[in-house]
């Protein structure tokens, strides 16, 4: 049975509207007028347990309103949401107490107290039993290496530590499931490593279904076998990463570095998109000539050092599936 | 019940920890508090020296309404500033979280914003109850004495459901208005004096719409056992307290229409 039911959602926010300008602010105080946005229309999805979904899209495109219904957060105008079988906004806290939630932008910790006190606080609030929170606890410690913060107040540490401090905060109750909003933003490279690392296991070995809303696109790579992707409030699409390649272009890419710079290269399948100093990078389109066929060619017509067959930038994909869509 | 109000006294102990990082910094707030809550004092002590009364009311009399204003405003400021702070707290959008942790609202706001620099006010307050008491010329019966801890709960409610109110408001206007300070911090000052000295129509005001003489005004009468210049009952004086605790009640069901309307519009 899916964990997660989502049919025909659909929520519209009404904006007031104010004329530029204070003539505009005080006219906007006696007459007001609204827009109407469609954040989500007519959204359905479900998700099974155990599973590890990308849920991406531009920004606007609905993927935090989705998040705060799916929390409990927010009360859609129609349709129907079930988590673990229940209503998250009508049974708020049942509901919140089995799910994990973690906002990349901003802390659940308390900012002037050091990490082990934020912990103790959570686990009075969830009613964590001393046994479980203590294996907890040590378990998170482990994994994510906190020995040394435990003891530093929050607003000391940084950006990197923090996240996942707040990793660990948003699992000291053994939630089912985990939203993870941005979890990656603006982190450097060795903590984005250590992030993406724990998500993983813990959706493997723990078997916390998690879902994830990102714009890091190497996250999704790494990540999510299955990817919902979002726009002006529909999803475009449900399925692989595979999929998404598969739904803009066949075209694959292929970069050969030469023995000597050469002037000229061409092929009658494929095409020069990029060239540096010894480097071309060509596209091809494997249904008219298969890589191992290309790859002969160029190696008997030219002197190749090194080749490798690069797949699409994934932001590349994304950005023409919203224009094919008409974005 | 109980498990909630160990889980309010972890709060406070954390809002403590936390404040006590920057320990000059509390010490300094407190003593301010304390110096300038108590020079207002003295300045109706020095009216008080050159007039001898006003209108017929002593200075030990005015005390015993200065301290039951300060007092339980005091109370109201500890057990439930995090009301008062809500505005911003709303357009931080740090109100999804208190909605995300399975807590009730009401108990995860009141104790966020616990200030122990505030115990200023509420020395200063208590002092001053406590002089009044003993220069009084009243006979401290048991049941004077509950009638004054009475009055101080229910005053604390009152102005608990006061900063309530403005909280719900921020709900709809995202900003805190300035409204409510006058009412809040206008309405403790007005309470410090008794109420026949106001003009009718901000006495039905402060009766009827925001029960301060409730809490203040009447029950006083009945502990100083004085006639009211308005003509009320002994027996209405010590039961009408009771109107500060119905004012956070009706606070409190306004305060989750408030919440409702925030599950609805997410802002």
């Amino acid at each position: 049975m899916p964990q997660i039911v989502v049919q025909d959602l659909c929520k519209t926010f009404r904006v007031a509207e104010r004329d530029p300008g204070a003539w505009g602010a005080i006219k906007g105080l006696f007459h007001r007028r609204y827009r109407h946005t469609s954040a989500l229309d007519h959204i359905s999805f479900s998700i099974e347990p155990g599973e590890l979904v990308g849920y991406i899209g531009p920004n606007g495109a609905g993927k935090s309103t989705t998040v705060k219904v799916l929390a409990g957060i927010l009360v859609p105008d129609s349709g129907v949401c079930q988590v673990m079988g229940r209503t998250p906004w009508k049974q708020r806290i049942p509901h919140v107490s089995q799910i994990g939630v973690v906002f990349g932008q901003r802390t659940q910790l308390w900012w002037d107290l050091p990490v082990i006190e934020s912990f103790e606080l959570l686990r009075a609030i969830y009613r964590v039993p001393a046994p479980v929170y203590r294996h907890n606890v040590e378990e998170m410690v482990a994994l994510l290496g906190l020995g040394e913060l435990l003891d530093t107040p929050v607003r000391q540490l940084s950006l990197g530590q923090r996240m996942r401090c707040d990793l660990a905060a948003a699992l000291l109750h053994r939630p089912a499931l985990l939203y993870l909003d941005e979890p990656t933003i603006g982190l450097d490279a060795v903590s984005k490593l250590a992030v993406r690392q724990f998500v993983k296991r813990l959706n493997k070995e723990r078997g916390v279904t998690v879902m994830l809303t990102t714009h890091d696109m190497d996250d999704v790579e790494a990540l999510c076998r299955r990817i919902l992707l979002i726009n002006r409030g529909k999803i475009l699409l449900d399925g692989t990463v595979a999929d998404l390649r598969a739904q803009v272009s066949r075209l694959r890419r292929l970069v050969v570095v030469l023995r000597e710079e050469k002037d000229w290269i061409e092929t009658d399948e494929a095409r020069v998109i990029g060239r540096q100093g010894p480097q071309v990078t060509l596209e091809f389109d494997p249904e008219r000539i298969s890589a191992p066929d290309l790859i002969h060619h160029l190696t008997s017509a030219y002197g190749v050092r090194d080749l490798y067959v690069e797949n699409l930038p994934i932001e590349e994909i994304v950005a023409e599936v919203y224009q094919g869509a008409g974005m | 019940m109980f498990d909630g109000l160990s889980l309010y006294g972890r709060y406070v102990a954390a809002s403590i920890r936390s404040q006590m990082q920057y320990r000059a910094s509390f010490i300094m707030l407190t003593l301010g508090h304390l110096v300038a809550t108590g020079t207002e004092f003295l300045a109706l002590w020095a009216l008080f020296e050159r007039f001898g009364h006003i209108a017929g009311w002593t200075l030990p009399e005015v005390a015993l309404f200065y301290g039951l204003a300060s007092v339980s405003f005091a109370i109201s400021e500890g057990v439930a500033r995090g009301f008062d702070m809500f505005a911003p707290m709303v357009k931080r959008g740090d109100f999804d979280r208190i909605l995300l942790r399975p807590r009730s609202t009401i108990l995860q706001i009141g104790a966020s914003e616990v200030q122990l620099m505030r115990i200023g006010r509420f020395g200063q307050g208590l002092i001053v109850l406590l002089w009044s008491a003993s220069a009084l010329n009243v006979t401290w019966t048991l049941a004077r004495i509950l009638l004054l801890l009475w009055t101080l709960c229910c005053g604390a409610a009152l102005f608990s459901g006061l900063f309530v109110l403005q909280a719900t408001s921020a709900f709809w206007t995202t900003e805190s208005l300035e409204v409510w300070n006058t009412l809040t911090y206008g309405g403790v000052e007005t309470a410090k004096f008794p109420l026949s000295l106001y003009e009718d129509w901000f006495r039905k005001f402060f009766t009827y719409i925001i029960p301060l003489a409730a809490v203040t005004y009447f029950p006083a009468l009945a502990i100083l056992d004085k006639t009211d210049p308005l003509g009320t009952s002994r027996l209405f004086q010590s039961a009408i307290p009771l109107g500060g605790m119905v004012f956070l009640g009706v606070a409190l069901l306004l305060w989750q229409v408030g919440v409702r309307h925030y599950h609805s519009t997410g802002s």
